[in-house]
């Protein structure tokens, strides 16, 4: 396997992570994950009632998609909350993955980075191998991993919000200190143009849903997604030029016609 | 018995956590179950009584992001 990813001692052959909510219909998301080429889907737990056979088809599609599922706990708000969750959700999904949620607010859906440390370093201790969606910030990023968190997931904007990357600077400087462990940017991105400006970055992966699910042609969205994802880390691999501030020529001035000023 | 199920108040005969997801007829569902905030493993549930007032929470696989 060229390139492969690793996490939590696990080699995925993909750099993007696939969300399932919001598609028009489960035949759409079946087609999205196909043509996104990925390996790894995030999934959910939800209140269902007796008799409902949502959850099981549901469920059903995801396995026959043979990706590999990640679980969050998306919506908690609490400590506890998020950690009953991440419980429930191994037992269903059979997976000590978890992408660890803990919402600090509601209208930016920013994580409550405080009670996520917690939360992560509770997971740990019982055996789970957590992902958790975290702010940019370096200090939070250093405690996840003495937490023991062996990936981590930056926000480039609010969920949802398809804005791209907010805070650039931050991005880059989180990859910087933190060289060598998977970085996945989730949440924010709305176009593959974003994501292929996280991986140039150096970013290991890219966690979409709603720009995928929520575009006008989801699967041609999935497969434009796949072709960013892989184009940012071809270039990030091929070492960008360094900007410069002023023009430099590319054709060579030296031997141009009419040049009166050379020997 | 009058408990709280997925938020709503309800009068139920169960007196264990196994006995109310038969009388709700979840029957054969992928369903993980919590009472009061905590955890309760699928086989525990059995052994698991219910009291007044309990709140209990029965969650399915769900498309998420």
């Amino acid at each position: 396997m060229e390139d492969a990813l690793t996490l939590y001692d696990v080699k995925v052959d993909s750099r993007l992570l696939l969300g399932t909510a919001r598609y028009p219909s489960p035949a759409i998301l079946a087609q999205a994950i196909r043509a996104a080429k990925t390996r790894i889907v995030t999934v959910s737990l939800r209140r269902e009632a007796g008799g409902s056979r949502a959850g099981q088809s549901f469920w059903a599609l995801i396995r026959e998609s043979g990706a590999r599922v990640l679980p969050n706990t998306a919506g908690c708000r609490t400590v506890k909350e998020a950690v009953t969750t991440a419980h429930m959700a191994r037992e269903v999904f059979g997976t000590d993955w978890i992408k660890l949620e803990v919402i600090g607010d509601e209208d930016t859906l920013q994580p409550d980075v405080f009670g996520l440390v917690e939360a992560a370093r509770i997971l740990v201790g019982e055996g789970f191998c957590v992902f958790p969606y975290m702010t940019e910030d370096l200090v939070v990023a250093e405690k996840l991993l003495e937490a023991g968190c062996r990936v981590l997931m930056p926000w480039a904007a609010p969920i949802g919000s398809g804005r791209g990357v907010n805070n650039v600077f931050g991005l880059r400087a989180l990859r910087a200190h933190f060289p060598r462990t998977p970085l996945i940017v989730d949440a924010g991105l709305g176009a593959p143009s974003h994501a292929a400006a996280v991986m140039e970055l150096g970013y290991d992966a890219v966690l979409l849903n709603t720009a995928v699910s929520r575009a006008g042609d989801p699967v041609a969205m999935a497969r434009a997604f796949a072709l960013g994802v892989d184009a940012g880390r071809a270039a990030f691999l091929a070492q960008p030029m360094t900007p410069r501030d002023f023009a430099r020529p590319s054709t060579p001035v030296i031997g141009r016609a009419f040049d009166e000023g050379a020997a | 018995m009058r408990i709280r199920v997925n938020g709503d108040v309800r009068d139920v005969a169960a007196r264990t956590l196994a006995a109310l997801l038969e009388e709700l007829e979840y029957g054969d569902q992928l369903v993980a179950t919590a009472l009061n905030r905590d955890f309760v493993r699928a086989k525990d549930r059995v052994e698991t009584p219910l009291s007044e007032n309990d709140s209990v929470e029965i969650v399915a696989p769900k498309q998420g992001g």
